[in-house]
């Protein structure tokens, strides 16, 4: 399980990499696509939506479940990864370069994890679960 | 009693094993007070000869016309003799939803080649394993057009009523608008419909040939909407489908129709066979069960049911549809219909129906029904009538000839296909002649 | 094995049509399609081969045990389809008038008194295709009936977390809000929590019961009480009625409506997915509301006709009729003595099986199940990797069908067992030696577990590729 330190994370497992002044590249982590497995098919905002800290802003399908990604941010969306559309497998392949979306306008961002501190969570959801 | 296995000595033994004395007591800890001792008060069981007569008694107060000039949304077509034989056979018939491929290939592959006859007919990129009916297509294929700007349904006034009803049901259930225009001559009037065309406005419903049995410009219907920027919806009848423009040709990004022409009995309207296609874009928004091709381990070709992730029991309140099964059954009738049948043979029913249809509409309009519209039309018709529609049909039917279908205003709709032979045709001509003089 | 497609042979065809005894019309050529349809040449011959080869591949009812939970795959009596297939019925237009239906009217009259019977309701609707269809009859019923009342505000229904995807789906195509409902440690409806979510805003709730676990509702008056005080009504989703149908009735329960799947209390065929019924029950206040036109006896004669207040039509004519028929003859089998032997007889198979299986599986019913139970291998998948999904495989490749997998969603890698009545003690005694087999083959060596199945056609499909890129059309080689 690969929790690269120059991002952060939620307890979603979704992860934010600031890319300037507020702006943020978003995905969905290591941990999340090993449980989610083979991905199949990502439904992905349009440029200029608006991105609310919380809500439901794209989805991610394996064969036999869909799972809600939340955003981590408010704002718009800048851009969206199109090549997901045609291969979703690049998200197994390498998660944290396979980006769902870019938040721009970000006005507000949850409090994140440390890769440390998100290492440790995923760690005690396997031990627990 | 009825279809139950265990004898008193195997009940006994296993009544023994879970340690209870009777039956009831499977139910023991439940509230008492629901608990019904005496059963439903319903009439005594019979067995199988008694069934067997009873149903013959009723079927045998139904009036089955030999001949038949309605159509209306359900038309009698021949049925070949392979039909019935092939969607009896055990497994089709009684086997489940083919969740596990391994031992569901028949279901599968069937499924699959349906799908692909349906895209073939209609000219569209992907089908659905079936809907319910070709009314029910129709309304979910409204749900798949809508999104957060976009709601409201135009229905052309050339649709069949029940559909346009059916379609109303479910858009009401969303709380999205419909409006239905009425039809000019029998057809489509499209100033109005350019100004229906407003920018909440996500589809058009267009049925080909409509309600009235016409042709429609679906083409000049399909690239208004489009440069309205709503989306096209088309219903065709399978049969003409042979033969006329397809929905592909004609710009449609949805179609659907009833399939029941296609090898499935009249039945007082069910079970029917909905079916459903859209272009590649649209693919993902599909309700319903899709089969699709792939592998297995070894790398042999396998079908399964694919795309679930759209579906209900996955999506649950996100879903877009409930619908969780197909007339799976009616699928295999219309595929081995298709499959018996061809593409001459197809083209030779259309052909065969068309050209009756329009002997029969000369003959009547010799007679003084004359048609209500000037257009092209397929396999139906409407007449006005010299005489009261309700007193020529009891004239008609006391001869076995269910006639046209009496529409509001004293118009008749019929209806012709390959099974009407000339005889037929012309002695239903002489009844109305009856009925005038 | 080959397509269709694969095996036309252009120019070859089958004759069936007689010649054309008028002039043949020509269609105008602006009207025509291009080329017609690709559909395949063949003669009858090779379509009988081909839909018998189909046929082989498929597991059918008569196959072997077939025990999906939640599914009721009982016994399909043959009377029941020729019955059904008779031609005073089968040749009947939807359109033709009411007085040539009068046999047909009168079967489906005896089937609306027999099933209001049997649910407790007053009146039933058979024009919903499917339980899914059901569902959203019901709630559209809910909707007018507040509508009526000027209680418009109520948009939202509560659904168990263990119901079945379609009732949360079916509230949001009524443009309804879910608000799902955590079931208690034991599974059932939580009443404190029943108590927090309903009110003013309350359109309903759906319920199974017994639900999705197996469980009967104790405290079902309760919960329906609940509901209705707080302004709300109270919809029974009748998947699993086998296990009560003819002992206790949703309508004493509480419920305002009900759906029966037809396809599985009442034993139609289930060919392949469809075509099923849907019949909907509702209380008298509710009646005006139901869509499709209803059978009423007027006198000696049977009147078809739909009610102005009706929520509309939800589907072209008036339901699958043939069905209804043979959900028909199915009750007259057992009449009022013997339709309570189903369900009692369901009980008895399907805790007399899981009495069978206990000494090698882990049930999640503790005590007495009803209708059906559950096995979890959640232990067995931690500790060895050997899943659900590996024993389903190996079920399949003994000649059974699976249990239902992965259902309900709450209990992990689960396998849903639901025998019915229909089969005898010696089957479940094979059928449980059978599983304990298998069971023991597994866990002997959790590698080979994967393998299965290897006794069938295909083995275990590629599920990613098949979604990834979805090939859902033949496409010839050439084309």
């Amino acid at each position: 399980m690969r929790y690269p330190e120059d991002i952060k994370y939620n307890k979603d497992h979704v992860w934010v990499k600031e890319t300037g002044a507020g702006t943020a590249l978003i995905g969905i982590t290591d941990y999340a696509q090993t449980q989610l497995s083979s991905l199949v098919f990502v439904n992905l905002p349009e440029p200029g939506d608006e991105m609310v800290l919380g809500d439901r802003f794209c989805d991610v399908e394996s064969v036999k479940a869909v799972s809600d990604v939340y955003s981590p941010v408010s704002g718009v969306v800048k851009a969206i990864n199109e090549d997901l559309l045609n291969t979703p497998g690049a998200i197994n392949d390498d998660p944290y370069s396979a980006w769902l979306a870019e938040a721009e306008e970000v006005t507000e961002t949850e409090e994140l994890l440390t890769a440390g501190e998100y290492k440790t969570y995923c760690e005690e959801l396997e031990g627990g679960s | 009693m009825g279809y139950l296995l265990n004898t008193d000595l195997q009940q006994q033994e296993m009544l023994d094993a879970l340690g209870l004395k009777s039956l009831d007591e499977l139910y023991k800890g439940l509230p008492a007070s629901l608990i019904r001792p005496d059963g439903p008060d319903i009439p005594n069981g019979l067995g199988e000869q008694g069934i067997a007569q009873a149903f013959g008694r009723m079927a045998d107060k139904n009036v089955v016309f030999p001949t038949i000039f309605r159509g209306a949304g359900a038309y009698r077509h021949y049925i070949p003799a392979v039909v019935p034989a092939m969607v009896g056979k055990e497994r089709f018939l009684t086997g489940y939803t083919p969740y596990q491929a391994e031992v569901s290939q028949g279901t599968l592959q069937s499924t699959f080649e349906f799908q692909t006859m349906v895209c073939e007919l209609t000219g569209m990129d992907a089908a659905n394993a079936s809907m319910y009916d070709g009314a029910s297509a129709a309304a979910e294929a409204v749900t798949m057009c809508k999104d957060r700007k976009r709601t409201k349904a135009v229905v052309l006034g050339g649709v069949n009523p029940r559909t346009t009803d059916t379609v109303k049901t479910y858009c009401r259930a969303a709380g999205s608008p419909v409006e239905v225009l009425s039809a000019k001559d029998g057809l489509t009037d499209l100033d109005a419909l350019a100004a229906a065309l407003t920018d909440d406005a996500a589809c058009v419903i267009l049925q080909q040939p409509n309600y009235f049995g016409l042709i429609e410009d679906a083409a000049a219907i399909a690239e208004l909407a489009h440069s309205k920027g709503a989306k096209v919806i088309m219903s065709v009848n399978p049969i003409s489908a042979a033969v006329l423009a397809t929905p592909g040709e004609c710009g449609a990004d949805i179609a659907v129709g009833e399939g029941q022409p296609l090898g499935i009995p009249l039945s007082f309207g069910g079970p029917y066979l909905g079916f459903m296609a859209a272009k590649s874009a649209m693919t993902r928004k599909l309700p319903g069960r899709i089969a699709g091709e792939t592998v297995d381990s070894q790398g042999r070709r396998t079908f399964v049911l694919t795309l679930q992730a759209r579906e209900q029991h996955i999506r649950r309140e996100t879903a877009s549809s409930n619908v969780c099964s197909n007339q799976a059954l009616m699928a295999v009738a219309a595929s081995v219909y298709m499959a018996a049948m061809g593409p001459q043979g197809l083209k030779e029913v259309a052909m065969q129906s068309y050209s009756k249809a329009h002997y029969l509409a000369a003959e009547l309009d010799k007679a003084g029904f004359k048609r209500a519209h000037g257009g092209e039309f397929f396999h139906e018709f409407v007449t006005r009538s010299p005489v009261d529609p309700a007193k020529l049909m009891a004239h008609l039917e006391k001869s076995g000839i269910l006639g046209g279908l009496p529409l509001p205003g004293g118009e008749i709709l019929w209806c012709a296909t390959e099974m009407n032979s000339k005889e037929e045709m012309d002695a239903l001509v002489s009844l109305c002649k009856e009925v005038l003089s | 094995m080959k397509l269709l497609f694969e095996k036309s042979v252009p120019g070859r065809r089958s004759y069936y049509l007689s010649d054309l005894d008028v002039p043949m019309a020509s269609l105008p050529e602006n009207l025509c399609r291009k080329a017609p349809p690709g559909l395949p040449e063949l003669a009858e011959t090779d379509v009988t081969r081909h839909y018998s080869a189909l046929e082989s591949r498929t597991f059918g009812i008569n196959d072997g045990f077939y025990p999906l939970g939640s599914c009721t795959m009982k016994y399909n009596p043959k009377i029941n389809d020729s019955v059904a297939g008779l031609p005073g019925f089968a040749g009947l237009h939807p359109l033709q008038p009411i007085e040539g239906v009068q046999g047909l009217l009168e079967a489906l009259d005896m089937a609306d008194r027999c099933l209001s019977q049997i649910t407790g309701m007053d009146k039933m609707t058979f024009q919903p295709a499917a339980g899914a269809h059901g569902e959203f009859t019901g709630l559209m019923l809910f909707k007018a009936y507040h509508e009526s009342r000027g209680d418009a505000a109520r948009k939202t229904v509560v659904v168990p977390d263990s119901a079945h995807g379609t009732n949360p789906a079916t509230a949001s195509m009524c443009g309804m809000k879910v608000v799902n409902l955590p079931s208690t440690a034991d599974g059932r409806v939580d009443l404190v929590k029943l108590q927090e979510v309903v009110g003013p805003d309350t359109a309903g709730i759906m319920l199974t019961n017994p639900n999705t676990l197996g469980l009967f509702e104790q405290e079902i008056l309760e919960i329906t009480e609940i509901v209705h005080k707080a302004g709300g009504l109270c919809y029974y989703d009748g998947a699993n009625l086998n296990a009560i149908a003819g002992v206790m009735r949703p309508g004493d329960m509480g419920f305002d409506c009900v759906h029966l799947n037809l396809h599985k209390t009442f034993s139609t065929p289930h060919g392949g997915g469809g075509p099923g019924c849907g019949a909907v029950g509702c209380k008298s206040f509710l009646q005006k509301y139901l869509p499709g036109p209803q059978v009423q006896k007027d006198g000696g004669r049977f009147t078809f006709d739909q009610s102005d207040e009706s929520v509309g039509n939800i589907l072209g004519f008036y339901g699958n009729i043939l069905i209804v028929l043979r959900a028909l003859a199915y009750i007259m089998a057992y009449g009022k003595d013997g339709l309570p032997l189903i369900a009692k007889h369901a009980l008895l198979n399907a805790n007399y099986l899981k009495h069978r299986l206990a000494e090698r599986f882990e049930i999640t019913n503790k005590g007495l199940c009803m209708h059906e139970f559950i096995i979890t291998m959640e232990k067995e998948a931690k500790a060895s990797g050997v899943t659900a999904m590996d024993m389903a495989k190996a079920i399949i490749d003994n000649g059974m069908m699976t249990p239902t997998m992965y259902f309900p969603l709450i209990v992990k890698e689960c396998l849903m067992v639901e025998p019915t009545e229909t089969e005898g003690k010696e089957t479940l005694d094979e059928v449980a030696d059978t599983y304990i087999r298998i069971y023991d083959a597994l866990m002997a060596d959790p590698q080979a577990a994967k393998a299965f199945p290897v006794n069938t056609v295909v083995g275990r499909p590629d599920e990613v590729a098949a979604a990834r890129n979805p090939i859902l059309r033949y496409t010839s080689v050439d084309s």
